[in-house]
């Protein structure tokens, strides 16, 4: 067993976890987040994508051991109150999801590459966004309107940040 | 009207998925919830021996160890195949038994012998890992053309040299000498490749037993609940209907694989009756690529003749459809009346005669996915189309153009009954969208920096909500293909839609709710859709087909029909007028050329109030209808792919797609273009990247993402979509149908692209770099040469 003091959704927790325990088990069983998703097990849909400590990662190849002293983002965890976070507008105006199963993946993934270019002054271009996907699998919407959903989150991520600044 | 039909308006069901609320299978968790793990064959083909599980019951938290001869003991039944299909000479086709968890033989890896019951997921598969079955191993075979050779393994003892049915539909004699008289005959060999439809969310299962009541809760991942409680009652034993409540809450897509009743679900209720426990299980990635039923997987010789104008005169069609280790639930049915009866495509073609025989083979079996036989029909024709244009020289749209049925009705020679299309409309639109007359000078520039461009058309048909019930039935259909529909208007003027259909990511919840706003006038808001639960809604069919627009809403129209029926009585009673002046817009009811109306809640409140109704009118505002089909609609469209290729390394880029499609009316634009997009990438992915690969021996090779390429977002472009509606004449919306135009159009778009590009005409689904850059240098001597 493993103790662990974690920050989940901005609430700091300390819960004893078995070992081998994942992280997208212990959201999904131990804290019943279940809108992070387990769509494979090679690591490779992005179904269970997660920010620790502001990054994407996958959490379906994170111990929850490894996640002590950290602060954990969910889907659930990003929007203010009734407020949806732009990334989840964006997808909702964009009709960037069918059945919702990947999803919540998208859009913390989609968060994370939009910080990451801004972090280093580059220049997210749709080609960009596919190819920061590779990790991400739809089977639904065809990638289509994700790319233009996370290309329209981007541009309101950053003009948020200007008005905040 | 904002958001009536046509509206381009914003998915209502989305808040719940994008804030990470959406409530699928796995997040379901029972009190007492216990979880199951199989055992499973490793061997394509064995007999069993024994199975000791005697470890494993000793397991600290193992509840139970079950196998098949228990179920059996049990009385729980074989899996059945819906659909009647008879060979040629009149004999039934030969369906093999199909236990839930094998007991003597087990005939595909992946094949479930045991299952155990355990506290935890984890458990549960450490001790599956921990009973002993003992194999004997047989021989195998996986490829359906292999089966069908002298002395191959038998895989069923009841179908003799592997053959289910050897089926045949149209006039050979006429199609032989229609051939035989032709100027020109076009022949391919030609092989639709396998496929694994893998919806992201895998199957999942949470039964209970409720001993007071003996009665049954199954959620699951299902595209039709009704169906599923109907065949699990009806065929499987488990329980009565009323004793059985089956639920598909949110699902993460289907394309076809979640329209089965598969054996896990069977298990998963009939372990919690003996284990008294809910019974959990969700497969991982790995289970889903080797249960989930497979799609495609067919070998066509084909001949189509012409004459010396270029006129089609005779179609033949000779195809091995490999159907697995047993028969699926609608598997029959996908390379005959889905597949043989397209094979007309968009063309006028007087003489078809298409032999198809079905094999077992120890492999996954296969059914229906996301197209289900239109695309093998698609592919075949849409080749043989650009093949044929090639050899006779001529322009592949102009070929296609000179035998384009432009009259309508049109009777093909294999069932179908065309009712309406314009297809050198579409046609137009796409060249037009694509700027074909662009392309030279796009092909020469790509030339200039080394690469190979090419052009590929793909004209598609395909026939969807399957109907009617009494002609399907004529044809072996074991259901009927209806849909239902309840409308109640609730005494505040909210409505709720109950129906049959299944959202697995169509988005009915704001498509159905805009055909009741855009006839009652209620905001989208005001309607909410019921659906995917057997206690909710009595029957239904269920999505798949593409049938949910053209069948499912058809129903809600005629349950609308008779509420407004209703309400004008109500109506003209309470506004002292005619029946007839009575109209219903914008959230009112009005008495034609006067100022007198009722609000919309006021007409749903007098009817429960009751107290002023007119004489011997029931109380209540609620109507449902049944709603059986006349004819099936007919999508069509024009697809066209462009392409590079990197003649050093074979690597393929799509730079366009166009799309232009006959769908019919459209409700919300937003929602059948994201059908299209979706479909289109699975066409891609069929083109490109996916294919099931098994050993001779039947060891499955693709069994995981890294094995098996999934299209990912670098892999497609940006699609361009155009519309060309020719209304449906059959159904009050006059829909068609969107959902598998995608799957089904673009494949011959891609790889006709390709061989375009590259000059060859021999060229395979997957067309994967190894196999592009093969057919290059396969094609170059020969160049070199001439
Ligand atoms: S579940 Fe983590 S990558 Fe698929
Ligand atoms: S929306 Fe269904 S997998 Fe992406």
């Amino acid at each position: 067993m493993a103790d662990i003091t974690v920050t989940v959704n901005g609430k700091a927790m300390r819960r004893s976890v078995p070992d081998h325990t994942l992280l997208s088990e212990f959201l999904r069983e131990t804290l019943r987040l279940t809108g992070t998703h387990v769509g494979c097990d090679t690591s490779q849909c992005g179904a269970c994508v997660v920010h620790v400590d502001g990054r994407a990662v996958k959490s379906c190849t994170t111990l929850a051991a490894s996640v002590d002293g950290a602060a954990v983002t969910t889907i659930e965890g990003i929007a203010s109150g009734s407020d949806l976070h732009p990334m989840q507008a964006a997808f909702n105006d964009h009709h960037g999801l069918q059945c919702g199963f990947c999803t919540p993946g998208m859009i913390m993934s989609g968060i994370d590459m939009v910080n990451r270019y801004k972090a280093e002054g580059r220049a997210l271009t749709p080609d960009a966004i596919r190819h920061e996907l590779e990790g991400n699998i739809c089977r639904c919407t065809g990638y289509h309107n994700i790319v233009k959903a996370i290309e329209d989150a981007a541009g309101r991520m950053t003009s948020m940040a200007t008005a905040a600044e | 009207m904002s958001e009536g039909i046509g509206a381009r308006v914003k998915r209502k069901e989305d808040k719940r998925f994008i804030t990470g609320k959406g409530k699928y299978t796995d997040d379901i968790r029972m009190e007492n919830q216990a979880y199951a793990a199989f055992v499973r064959s490793p061997h394509a083909h064995a007999r069993v021996n024994g199975i000791d599980a005697s470890d494993a019951e000793g397991m600290e938290g193992v509840i139970a160890v079950l196998t098949g001869a228990e179920l059996k003991a049990d009385g729980i039944g074989n899996l059945i195949c819906g659909w009647a299909i008879s060979s040629k000479d009149g004999s039934p086709m030969n369906m093999g038994p199909w236990s839930a968890l094998a007991t003597d033989r087990v005939r595909y890896v992946g094949d479930a012998v045991a299952v155990v019951i355990a506290e935890s997921p984890t458990l549960a598969r450490r001790a599956a890992e921990k009973v002993a079955v003992d194999y004997e191993e047989l021989p195998a075979v996986a490829h359906a053309d292999k089966a069908l050779a002298k002395g191959a393994p038998q895989v069923h003892d009841n179908a003799p040299g592997n053959l289910i049915y050897d089926w045949g539909i149209g006039e050979e004699a006429a199609t032989d000498a229609a051939l035989a008289a032709s100027a020109h005959v076009t022949e391919m060999h030609i092989t639709n490749n396998r496929l694994s439809p893998n919806p992201m969310e895998p199957r999942s299962a949470v039964a209970t037993f409720d001993e007071s009541e003996d009665h049954y809760t199954l959620y699951t991942t299902s595209q039709n609940p009704h169906v599923a409680r109907l065949v699990l009652s009806a065929f499987y034993n488990v329980a009565p209907e009323h004793k059985l409540r089956v639920i598909a809450p949110d699902v993460g897509g289907g394309f076809g694989s979640k329209i089965y009743i598969y054996p896990e679900e069977i298990t998963c209720l009939w372990a919690s009756m003996k284990t008294k426990r809910s019974v959990k299980w969700t497969a991982d990635r790995s289970e889903a690529f080797m249960t989930d039923a497979h799609g495609r997987d067919h070998i066509t010789t084909a001949k189509m003749g012409f004459d010396k104008d270029g006129r089609i005169t005779g179609f033949k069609v000779d195809t091995i459809a490999n159907f697995g280790a047993y028969m699926s639930l609608f598997s029959s049915a996908v390379p005959t009346y889905l597949y043989a009866t397209l094979l007309s495509g968009q063309y006028n073609i007087a003489n078809i005669y298409a032999n198809v025989r079905a094999v077992y083979t120890n492999t996954v079996p296969v059914d229906a996915y996301r197209g289900a036989g239109r695309p093998e029909a698609c592919y075949l024709i849409e080749r043989m189309m650009e093949t044929a244009a090639r050899e006779l020289g001529l322009d592949a749209a102009e070929l296609r153009r000179r035998n384009f049925i432009t009259q309508f009705p049109h009777q093909t020679p294999v069932i179908m009954a065309y009712d309406v299309g314009d297809f050198g409309g579409n046609l137009d639109k796409a060249q037009k969208a694509a700027n074909v007359a662009g392309f030279p000078a796009r092909k020469a520039e790509a030339a200039r920096r080394g690469k190979l461009r090419g052009l590929g058309y793909s004209c598609y048909i395909e026939a969807c909500g399957i109907a009617p019930s009494a002609a399907v039935g004529s044809l072996g259909a074991g259901v009927g293909l209806w849909e239902s529909a309840e409308v109640r208007v609730n005494p505040v003027g909210t409505i709720e839609i109950l129906t049959g259909s299944h959202s697995h990511g169509q988005g009915h919840e704001t498509t159905f709710a805009q055909i009741v706003a855009d006839r009652f006038g209620v905001p989208i808001n005001n309607v909410s859709i019921v659906h995917g639960d057997t206690d909710k809604v009595q029957m239904g069919m269920g999505t798949y087909g593409s049938r949910s627009g053209a069948v499912g809403m058809s129903a809600i129209v005629k349950a609308m029909d008779k509420v407004e029926a209703k309400i004008r009585k109500i109506a003209a009673h309470q506004l002292e007028a005619s029946e007839d002046d009575i109209v219903i817009e914008g959230g009112e009811v009005k008495v034609a050329g006067t100022d007198k109306k009722m609000a919309w809640h006021e007409v749903g409140l007098a009817a429960y109030t009751a107290h002023n109704l007119p004489a011997g009118m029931e109380p209540g505002l609620k109507e449902g209808a049944f709603y059986d089909p006349v004819n099936f609609t007919f999508p069509a469209g024009c697809y066209i792919a462009e392409v590079e290729v990197d003649p050093d390394t074979g690597v393929t880029k799509i730079v366009q797609f166009t799309a232009a499609d006959d769908f019919g009316t459209i409700i919300n634009p937003n929602i059948v273009e994201g059908q299209v997009h979706g479909g289109v990438a699975q066409g891609i992915g069929q083109a490109m990247l996916e294919s099931v690969v098994y050993t001779d021996d039947g060891q499955l090779l693709t069994g995981s993402y890294m094995d098996y390429a999934m299209p990912r977002a670098d892999d497609v472009p940006f699609y361009t979509i155009e519309h060309n509606t020719t209304v449906c004449p059959n159904n009050p919306l006059g829909i068609k149908g969107c959902g598998e135009a995608g799957a089904i159009g673009a494949p011959p778009a891609v790889i006709n692209a390709i061989t375009d590009a590259i000059g060859s005409n021999d060229l395979s689904m997957p067309a994967t770099p190894a196999r592009v850059w093969a057919a290059i240098s396969a094609a170059r001597p020969r160049v070199a040469a001439e």
